[in-house]
């Protein structure tokens, strides 16, 4: 019997169809999913925070209202994501425990700080970007949830990268200080967004089964390489230097070559070493303690009505 | 921590004659706020007209291990659809 259901699962993720919450699927699968569904909710969440910083001291009105909007959807994606890490089973509450007790990741790119406005532009086109090219291949994930939380996300996205590239457009046509700005910018976001891709093929110990189970689609070193051959000319358009010597187009390949970020620097980030990690912790902790009496008051509330009959 | 919030499905109509389509889930503490935040959650982009919220606990689904007997029914009524019924191709309109 066990076999029987193995097969089924098998055949139905083989023929590129999509396995539903209630079809029998092995448990590895399903920790998989919940474990990569939850670090991604909460790289969402916690991905607030960075650009957050800026809100109150974007320099128009207009900036301010695509900010805000900006980082509401990423508080949107955590929930899309959050949704369906419960379909497995997951408890949300939990996911949040273990985020904010440490016991869960969130991508390392947002333990980075954000010094200047001309971050929130860098994040929107690089970051986003990043995540851009990380998420559409996910929409045809085998997990139906995940896949349909990741076609949402991925529409609301390309507004994410389109408004930071325009305001660094905008930079760019300014004073020589903003285009400084930028360019530092640039520099200092390159090489954490390629970091996002994850570790180099060699060093990814999840990728092949997550390739048969076909919950990831593209290898970490594909992706990245997606995201340079992409990246170049938009950086040349918008007259800024990406910092990488070994940078440059190879004829042969049909691609761009391209240097490796400081991988010792990404496992310390990783293990909470970066300069943010202590902070955006702290931070989702106390929002998380500072909104415990309306959710007990609203709670309270519900069950007043109740008794009373009005609901 | 208090975390004893239901989990409520949410279903979308996107525009005037379309069915209302589930779109994901949410915890909240009653039927309103439920509401109110899956027009935040779900809809920021004018993606519904109307939106229904349905306690998670109430839905009752088929499973998909009964799934040959529970659809059977319907499997083996090939008159139900159209392409049954073979009609000469010079009928128009038909
Ligand atoms: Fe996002
Ligand atoms: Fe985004």
């Amino acid at each position: 019997m066990a076999d029987e259901l193995e097969l089924a699962f098998e055949r139905t993720v083989q023929a590129e169809a999509r396995i539903e919450p209630r079809d029998w699927m092995p448990d590895g699968y399903r920790k998989t999913l919940i474990r990569q569904i939850a670090q991604h909710a909460h790289s969402e969440i916690i991905g607030m925070q960075p650009e957050g910083n800026w809100i109150s001291r974007a320099p128009s009105l207009r900036r301010k209202a695509i900010l805000l909007a900006k980082v509401q959807d990423e508080a949107g994606h955590g929930l899309y994501l959050y949704s369906a890490t419960e379909t497995l089973g997951a408890d949300r509450a939990d996911l949040t425990d273990k985020l904010i007790e440490g016991r869960q990741k969130y991508s390392s790119i947002f333990n980075y700080p954000t010094l200047t406005f001309a971050d929130v532009g860098v994040i929107g086109w690089l970051v986003d970007g990043a995540a851009i090219c990380n998420q559409v291949p996910l929409c045809r994930t085998s997990y139906g949830p995940y896949a349909r939380a990741m076609i949402r996300v991925c529409k609301e996205e390309s507004f994410h990268q389109r408004q930071g590239y325009e305001l660094l457009m905008t930079m760019m046509r300014g004073t020589q200080a903003q285009r400084d700005m930028v360019q530092d910018s640039v520099n200092r976001w390159w090489w954490p967004s390629l970091m996002m891709f994850g570790p180099p093929d060699s060093e990814s110990s999840n990728t092949e089964q997550s390739m048969a189970w076909r919950i990831k689609r593209n290898t970490n070193d594909e992706l990245r390489q997606k995201f340079v051959d992409m990246t170049v000319p938009q950086a040349e358009k918008l007259g800024v230097t990406l910092p990488d010597p070994l940078l440059k187009w190879n004829e042969e390949r049909g691609h761009h070559d391209f240097g490796q970020p400081d991988w010792d620097e990404f496992w310390q980030v990783v293990k909470g070493n970066g300069v943010c990690n202590e902070q955006r912790l702290a931070h989702r902790r106390k929002a998380h303690e500072d909104g415990a009496w309306v959710r007990e008051a609203a709670e309270a509330y519900a069950a007043k009505q109740v008794k009373e009959g009005v609901a | 921590m208090s975390t004893s919030w239901p989990l409520w499905e949410v279903f979308v109509r996107g525009k005037r004659g379309l069915n209302h389509v589930h779109v994901g889930s949410l915890h909240a503490p009653d039927a309103e706020m439920a509401l109110r935040n899956a027009r935040d959650v779900y809809t920021r982009r004018n993606e519904g007209v109307s939106i229904w919220v349905v306690k998670a606990d109430d839905i009752t689904a088929s499973s998909p291990d009964e799934k040959d007997p529970f659809f059977s029914p319907s499997g083996d009524k090939v008159y139900r659809h159209p392409t049954f019924y073979s009609i000469p191709e010079d009928v128009p309109h038909l």
